[in-house]
């Protein structure tokens, strides 16, 4: 697709006036609110370049999960009494020269790329049969850059734990609380009700369908963990203690299923992260479903924040 | 045939266009929350219904078509309840809308 249409470069205009709005507006509300209008226009773009990966982790992660994240710290940092100044005109200015340099460089490059623009795009398609996978970006994350991908699940955890540090000292091992009291009986348990089934099948289809189309652990699992908060929301599921060890065992089990896979190539393929000959499809699914386990629950539980309640004993 | 289809298909969508347009204005200008949140709902109501309705003749096989009334279905479940949600909020005199 070379041409340009109209729709396009009306949404190119629509997603750099939300994009300018949520920059400008002060209220943290409406800014969140923008951000996720803009997440979601982001992943529309994505689409009509065919990036369909890319689009459906940028609804999912980038603009549903994180706008979720970005409203209770606000909610929170509202309820809190300023401690600190607002910052300075001198820093506000610093910022916006940064952010508008590493916008620029981004744009020169796009503009003037590089003589041949260096691409591993032909290496990897053609490896692609090795792995026995359909799908070039699964292919990429999870044979070709394994490294990289067991890395960010540890990224995800670690997170969490940032998050659970946050706790008071009695309220350690307890249970978080979610910003709304569950309203039994409400519109949101109503879809507390309803929506969970699908939502949990359409996961895990698109986890399943990852290896050769798009979708895939990370897109699945946050389907899932939204679904889990929906539940949690309308009081249908209990919310978990962080002390209790099912929720510990499925929060580490993809990167430590992960781990010991990588761990095992050193004596089954001669190499880290290397998988046998033959049965690189099998683990690869295999790493991915304990992935999707451990991104769903890592995604509800850092969404939901630190634990808030003391252990009942 | 194929011109009797094109012809539905044109008047359905063009229909549900009109709708959403009618919403967004609905939205843009009338008084208080509540009348704003039946003017979103009903754009999404008939207007996303009437644009899954003229796009079914033209859906690849039954299961697309399927898949096109459930994007409906679940638009329908989300929107009410997020109107029912607010809707409780401007009720308890907090609003955030």
């Amino acid at each position: 697709m070379t041409a340009i249409s109209a729709p396009d470069i009306g949404l190119v205009l629509l997603v750099l006036g939300v994009a300018a709005w949520t920059t400008a507006v002060r209220d943290a509300f409406a800014a969140v609110i923008g951000f996720v209008a803009y997440g979601l226009l982001l992943a529309l773009l994505w689409v009509r370049l065919g990036a369909i990966d890319v689009a459906l982790t940028e609804a999912a992660i980038g603009s549903g999960l994180t706008g979720m994240l970005l409203l209770r710290a606000g909610a929170r940092a509202k309820a809190t009494q300023p401690t600190a100044a607002p910052p300075g005109k001198l820093l506000r200015l610093a910022a916006a020269v940064l952010c508008a340099t590493v916008a620029a460089g981004l744009a020169s490059l796009v503009l003037y790329p590089p003589g041949p623009a260096p691409s591993l795009a032909p290496a990897a398609a053609a490896s692609l049969p090795a792995t026995g996978l359909g799908n070039p970006v699964t292919a990429v994350l999870l044979a070709f850059r394994a490294f990289d991908t067991f890395l960010e699940k540890v990224v995800l955890l670690l997170a969490l734990i940032g998050v659970w540090s946050l706790a008071a000292d009695g309220h350690w091992g307890g249970a978080p609380t979610l910003p709304w009291p569950a309203d039994r009986g409400g519109a949101l348990t109503f879809l507390a009700k309803i929506l969970p089934p699908v939502g949990i099948v359409v996961g895990l289809y698109v986890f399943w369908t990852g290896a050769d189309h798009p979708g895939g652990a990370f897109q699945g699992g946050a389907i899932l963990s939204a679904m889990w908060l929906l539940a949690m929301l309308g009081g249908v599921a209990s919310v978990p203690p962080v002390e209790d060890a099912a929720l510990r065992l499925a929060l580490v089990a993809g990167a430590a299923l992960f781990l010991a896979t990588g761990l095992a190539g050193f004596w089954v393929a001669d190499a880290f992260l290397a998988y046998p000959e033959g049965y690189a499809k099998a683990l690869i699914i295999g790493i991915e479903a304990a992935m999707t386990v451990s991104v769903a629950a890592t995604l509800a539980l850092l969404v939901a924040g630190p634990p808030a309640r003391g252990v009942r004993r | 045939m194929s011109l009797v289809v094109a012809l539905f298909t044109l008047i359905t969508v063009t229909a549900g266009a009109f709708f959403f347009l009618a919403g967004t204005v609905g939205l843009l200008r009338f008084p208080d929350t509540l009348t704003r949140l039946h003017a979103l709902t009903k754009a999404d109501n008939l207007g996303l219904g009437l644009v899954v309705l003229g796009l079914l003749p033209w859906a690849d096989g039954l299961f697309s078509a399927l898949k096109l009334v459930c994007i409906w279905l679940l638009v329908q479940f989300a929107g009410a309840t997020a109107a029912q949600l607010i809707a409780q909020l401007v009720r308890r005199g907090r609003s955030h809308a």
